[in-house]
């Protein structure tokens, strides 16, 4: 096979979804496995090596984030009735969840404050633009919410995904670490908190610990998307 | 599993509606995942498929992230003059965020004598006061 033709057969593939929506699989899969292998450390978290492969697979081609998302849509868009399954985990716990609400509604609010506060706080310290600040502020907040939220605000909607998933995997990462840490078992607790900052993929990772800890982690997710979406825009205007 | 699949959807599409109709700041699948959440406590109970096709989806998860992650390359520029202000932003509020919440729901939560997942739980009940 001469480089032409296998230049061609690329051209070829790279127009279709396949290869994007394969390779995706692919790679996640490798991930997983190279996590799983290693023992589970953080840095080896399965969201960030596949996207750092990814990242370097399109560079090294070529292929711009347009032509890959054509076919990774296809995972992508199964956000969404993921979102509505995290009801059934919820269901399950229901019990548990209701005895605890207080706490639930205190812990909440602290945390969607903490979350907004600490970003605009320590961004605007280190001397990030408008722009970024408030792309940066619902960071913890589930992706399509807090894209929602940065464009009402007039940040960029695109550049809060990529908080949105950074943050997701620092938490998802380090938040179990912490938490050992602080030495928080109760896994109510723990999953809360790994909802609250850090969303979808913090309640991935709860989900991961126990069923009860990914029920209250989506619980945080939902809750905290509602919260930063009232919440932010009065303090951004308040800080004008 | 195709109806549970269709149930889910409905799901979404009723919340998408809800929200593009009723302005509120919620997206369609968080308003997807109440209603859902609403049926399954009148039904008072899972069905078995839809908790087959629920546990499917939410066992790779984070896979589902990976397309959106991958959307960092159209900000390279814009993050390479910002990297280390973003970074410490967004290391530090995390952190920060999961100690407090944690924290919080430790102190005030039912199950804060808990010392370990899953122990004992008739032990959490009635200490409220």
């Amino acid at each position: 096979m001469t480089p032409e033709t296998l230049s061609d057969i690329w051209v070829y593939l790279a127009a279709s979804p396949l290869l994007a929506l394969t390779m995706t699989l692919v790679v996640y899969q490798a991930a997983q496995w190279l996590y799983g292998r290693a023992g589970r450390p953080a840095l080896l978290n399965p969201v960030l090596v596949s996207v750092v492969c990814l990242v370097a697979i399109l560079v090294a081609t070529g292929t711009t984030y347009q032509t890959y998302f054509e076919g990774a849509q296809f995972i992508h868009f199964l956000l969404g009735p993921a979102t509505v399954a995290l009801a059934i985990p919820l269901y399950r716990q229901f019990e548990k969840v209701r005895r605890s609400a207080l706490a639930l509604i205190v812990s909440l609010l602290l945390g969607s404050l903490t979350a907004m506060g600490t970003a605009l706080g320590i961004g605007y310290v280190m001397g990030l633009d408008h722009v970024s600040l408030v792309s940066l502020a619902p960071k913890s907040v589930t992706a399509p919410v807090a894209m929602g939220i940065a464009e009402k605000l007039g940040g960029l909607p695109s550049l809060t995904a990529v908080f949105v998933i950074v943050t997701g995997i620092l938490g998802g990462s380090l938040g179990p670490l912490l938490l050992d840490r602080m030495k928080i078992g109760d896994p109510a607790a723990r999953g809360f908190a790994l909802g609250t900052a850090s969303h979808g993929i913090g309640t991935a990772r709860a989900l991961q610990e126990s069923e009860v800890a990914g029920a209250f982690s989506g619980l945080a997710m939902g809750l905290n998307a509602l919260a930063t979406a009232i919440l932010l825009p009065l303090i951004w205007s308040f800080l004008g | 599993m195709l109806q549970a699949l269709t149930v889910i959807l409905l799901c979404q599409l009723a919340g998408e509606i809800i929200s593009a109709a009723s302005g509120l700041p919620l997206p369609g699948p968080v308003i997807g995942m109440v209603i859902l959440f609403a049926s399954l406590v009148i039904r008072q109970g899972v069905p078995k498929d839809i908790g087959a096709a629920g546990d499917a989806l939410l066992s790779n998860l984070s896979l589902l992230f990976v397309p959106a992650g991958v959307g960092i390359l159209q900000h390279a520029s814009r993050l390479k003059d910002e990297a280390g202000a973003v970074a410490a932003a967004l290391v530090g509020s995390t952190l920060v965020t999961i100690a407090v919440t944690a924290f919080v729901m430790n102190r005030l939560g039912p199950g804060r004598r808990c010392r370990r997942p899953g122990s004992n739980p008739a032990e959490t009940r009635g200490d409220q006061g």
